[in-house]
């Protein structure tokens, strides 16, 4: 995968997150008479809410299709899919406080304390402040092995996302449901790929107690969930490779 | 009349703006007292074949709240017998066949038996009537049906002292429903009123939306509607109406007994577990239009708070 192939596909994956915008949009603006239907407020929250959690499903499935099929590129690809995820959780809230409640901040406060599926999905914007703040480069060069840590709030964000949306359908849990056996799919390969790193390590401590140390010195935690790993460009400076 | 599977094409809808014109024509010529003949005459109701009803009488206490469109009230649905989306039952409803059409009558009544729809409506007056609309899920609508007194019905039935509650069920078809195929709802779909709120004069037997046959996807042939509560009470495509002593099964309340209870009445002071219902969205007002408050029993209490004096409320969701 060479550079400008890299930045050709960081086009085509921004121009098909934008995708979702673009539609609802042009039904807001009734173009070609196509309009959001008789409750545009709930058509505009369920689009933006549903497109940030397809985003965070296919931001986590990103390493274990990795591991699978050795297309390292597919991380490059990675920053930007959570971050389109992060732009359609804020659309998805302030369609909620500003055209829902029209900025009724006493009922935003009440809904959030009070509505345990307003509470876990507001949870799950908050803590993915922090993640989209430290998304730059500078960050992840300074923040180090952190950076790693920090970046693993993703899997409980993922969890508040689809009780979210679990607690908030009234009789039909069919999408939700789907939604969480994707997520139990997606932590089960991380955790198949978890043991497999640790039963690598215990049969190195076994044979070689001397080299293991090395090689666990050596060994990123977890070397799937590193940041990036490819172009000479990229990778410089980054903290885990040494 | 063009008809393409039964479907009502947009064409052949009376233009809201007309719609509205004849009823307030139609009130100035009776307050001018040039029609009373026209409104006081009883005509046998029937379904007209030309998919629009003749002799409608007009009705005093319609609202005055502009009614929502009727795009936007037959494309905008819960009838999950075709499907949980919004836009579900208006892409699949039309695979639901309403002639012939028959009602059992069953349970604690004298005339038990089974009618046809014809023999149901023939000795009614239809009446257009604008009703407030509240969904649980907190929007709401305004919708001019077209109906006449379920009370009317119900005593033609000769229920017995023992019938202290009716219940009404919605019909349940693999073949024309495919919502039906998924067990979200306990099949078939049943509601339940006591007797004092069947009988109240505002609880509508409904055949008909803005001087039309009602759309498959709103319930045709015929369905109920009981303003002052919850929709989902206002059950559709009614194929069997059962009078018990006890209270009867509804299918919400089977669902989720701590969600939805029997009584099920708009109250603005009661939230739903999840949700607050304090205010609503009422529909048709685009996106910038702001929630307004919802009125308890949904602005009917003049009319019906009487049945539920000394009830608590809140334990009577």
């Amino acid at each position: 995968m060479t550079r400008g192939r890299l930045a050709t596909l960081k086009v085509l994956t921004a121009l098909l997150c934008l995708a979702p915008l673009a539609w609802v949009v042009l039904r807001a603006l009734g173009v070609a008479s196509w309009s959001l239907g008789a409750n545009p407020v709930e058509e505009l929250l369920n689009t933006f809410g549903k497109t940030a959690l397809n985003l965070l499903m296919i931001t986590l499935a990103v390493t274990p299709v990795r591991r699978l099929t050795k297309l390292n590129w597919l991380v490059g690809l990675r920053r930007m899919l959570g971050l389109f995820c992060f732009t359609y959780l804020v659309l998805h809230f302030s369609t909620y406080a500003l055209l829902d409640l029209g900025l009724a901040w006493d009922t935003l406060l009440v809904d959030i304390t009070e509505r345990p599926y307003i509470t876990v999905g507001f949870a799950a914007l908050v803590l993915m402040v922090p993640l989209a703040i430290t998304s730059t480069n500078g960050f992840q060069r300074r923040l180090g092995r952190k950076w790693v840590k920090l970046h693993r709030l993703i899997y409980p964000i993922a969890v508040l996302g689809v009780v979210h949306y679990y607690w908030q359908v009234k009789a039909d849990t069919s999408e939700p449901l789907f939604y969480a056996f994707g997520l139990l799919v997606l932590f089960g390969l991380r955790i198949k790929h978890w043991l497999g790193v640790r039963a690598k390590r215990r049969a190195l401590v076994d044979s070689k107690p001397a080299m293991a140390t090395a090689y666990q010195s050596i060994e990123p935690p977890q070397a799937g969930d590193e940041p990036r790993h490819h172009g000479h460009h990229e990778s410089r400076g980054h903290p885990t490779q040494r | 009349m063009s008809r393409r599977d039964g479907v009502i094409q947009p064409s052949e809808i009376t233009p809201e703006s007309v719609f509205l014109q004849r009823r307030t024509l139609l009130k100035a010529a009776v307050a001018a007292g040039l029609v009373p003949s026209a409104l006081t005459r009883t005509e046998a109701a029937m379904i007209p074949p030309s998919g629009e009803f003749a002799d409608v009488k007009s009705w005093p206490g319609s609202t005055d709240e502009k009614p929502n469109t009727f795009e936007d009230i037959s494309t905008y649905n819960n009838y999950y017998e075709f499907g949980t989306g919004k836009g579900d039952p208006s892409n699949n409803a039309h695979t639901l066949v309403t002639k012939p059409w028959s009602v059992a009558v069953t349970g604690e009544a004298e005339r038990r038996g089974t009618y046809t729809l014809e023999d149901i409506l023939k000795p009614h007056t239809l009446e257009d009537r604008i009703y407030r609309l509240r969904c649980v899920e907190a929007w709401s609508m305004v919708v001019p049906w077209v109906g006449f007194p379920l009370g009317d019905l119900i005593a033609r039935f000769e229920p017995n002292s023992r019938a202290k509650y009716v219940q009404f069920f919605t019909l349940e078809d693999r073949d024309q429903m495919p919502g039906v195929r998924s067990r979200v709802l306990a099949w078939p779909y049943r509601e339940g009123l006591t007797i004092a709120e069947a009988m109240h004069p505002l609880a509508l037997a409904t055949v008909g939306l803005y001087g039309k046959v009602l759309p498959n996807q709103n319930g045709a042939p015929l369905r109920l509607v009981v303003p002052w509560k919850y929709g989902f009470k206002s059950i559709k495509s009614i194929v069997r109406i059962h009078f018990t002593f006890t209270e009867p099964e509804t299918s919400w309340n089977m669902a989720a007994p701590q969600e939805y209870g029997f009584y099920s009445n708009v109250n603005p002071d009661v939230d739903h577990p999840r949700w607050s219902q304090a205010t609503e969205r009422r529909l048709g007002g685009g996106l910038f239009s702001p929630r307004i408050p919802t009125r308890m029993f949904n602005g009917y209490a003049d009319e019906v708070a009487h049945l539920y004096s000394g009830l608590d409320l809140a334990k009577n969701y």
